[in-house]
């Protein structure tokens, strides 16, 4: 009852169930946090808006993004992946969405930020669908913890719109 | 080198009921253990409900070494979804996010388009030959919680079997000797 085996057998089963039920503890504990982050999108420039050869749509824009993602940060955050994406419909596809640019914010001290850009990911369609196409400007995040459950919201701002003909 | 005596005495000394008992014993352990794999698999709606993420392609976010759990509805997929797939050919599935998302009116196919975020360059280059899509047959589910560092013990028992069999070896002889 007392030799090497059943001790250490005894301490290695007790720390894993204690650490198990910390990160549990430590997962449950962001469903208590508050937040409210904001941003707003702005497009500055298109820069070209073209078909590429005989194929789909392409647009290449500039954007000006503010956002404040500070109150996302808890004490059992790792990093908050943080993407904008372009969503809009068209005759073909229900639900298109394509990400345009995206940024792994680390800490809360990045968390408030302002960036002019111009797509880091190629906005191309399926079809030539985009002339004077309405879409929505999304800014998704997905906070992923030090343990546990991840989640993800996000902020729509609708009432985007591109020209009406190839640039 | 008392012990050595001890354990060849136990050894010697063992009772047929007994052993079986023992037998019997651990067969039930391994079996509760496969019984709760199945039924996480049945709750979870994926084949493996657990993966141990084996790059650095989603560095910061999850290194070399942790585990992901999974789950997989029938939701359509997202962008932003961090999702674990396989693809044709090969057997080692790979978890990276999805940057677009097509999906088709009324039939709700959709195309995927994924990426490491730690990658310069979307995963067009995974795919095979000629495939510019994934589609919802290639995903195996979502990843929805995360543990660190306990996919190390998977890791290192595939890549030195010697510790896989070492530990077995121990376990074994520890089922063995125990005057349980």
């Amino acid at each position: 009852m007392h030799s090497f085996g059943y001790r250490a057998n005894a301490i290695l089963t007790f720390s894993v169930t204690a650490l198990a039920f910390i990160c549990a503890i430590a997962s449950l504990s962001d469903n208590f946090s508050n937040q409210n982050p904001s941003a707003e999108i702005q497009i500055l420039n298109i820069n070209r808006f073209k078909k590429q050869s005989y194929e789909n749509d392409e647009v290449s824009l500039t954007l000006d993004i503010t956002a404040d993602l500070e109150s996302l940060f808890t004490w059992n955050t790792k990093q908050v992946f943080a993407f904008v994406a372009a969503e809009y419909e068209t005759p073909k596809n229900s639900l298109n969405q394509v990400s345009l640019w995206d940024a792994i914010i680390p800490d809360k001290e990045h968390a408030k930020f302002r960036i002019q850009t111009s797509n880091k990911y190629r906005f191309i369609d399926q079809g030539h669908n985009l002339r004077g196409k309405e879409f929505n400007l999304t800014l998704h995040w997905h906070v992923m913890p030090k343990t546990g459950k991840m989640f993800a919201d996000k902020i729509v701002m609708p009432g985007y719109s591109l020209p009406d003909a190839y640039k | 080198m008392g012990w050595i005596g001890e354990t060849v005495d136990s050894i010697k000394s063992i009772k047929i009921r007994q052993l079986l008992t023992q037998a019997i014993t651990l067969g039930m352990i391994v079996t509760s253990a496969l019984i709760i794999w199945k039924c996480l698999m049945c709750v979870t709606g994926t084949e493996s409900p657990v993966v141990v993420v084996l790059s650095g392609s989603m560095e910061p976010g999850f290194k070399r070494g942790d585990i992901l759990f999974l789950h997989m509805t029938t939701e359509p997929i997202r962008a932003g979804e961090i999702v674990v797939f396989n693809v044709d050919g090969r057997d080692i599935p790979i978890v990276h996010r999805a940057i677009k998302v097509h999906e088709r009116e009324n039939t709700g196919h959709v195309d995927v388009l994924t990426k490491g975020d730690n990658n310069d360059v979307d995963d067009i280059g995974l795919y095979a030959d000629g495939q510019f899509w994934l589609h919802r047959h290639h995903i195996m589910g979502r990843a929805v919680g995360f543990l660190p560092y306990v996919g190390w013990v998977t890791i290192i028992m595939s890549e030195k079997p010697i510790i896989k069999y070492i530990l077995i070896g121990a376990l074994g002889l520890l089922v063995i000797t125990s005057k349980d």
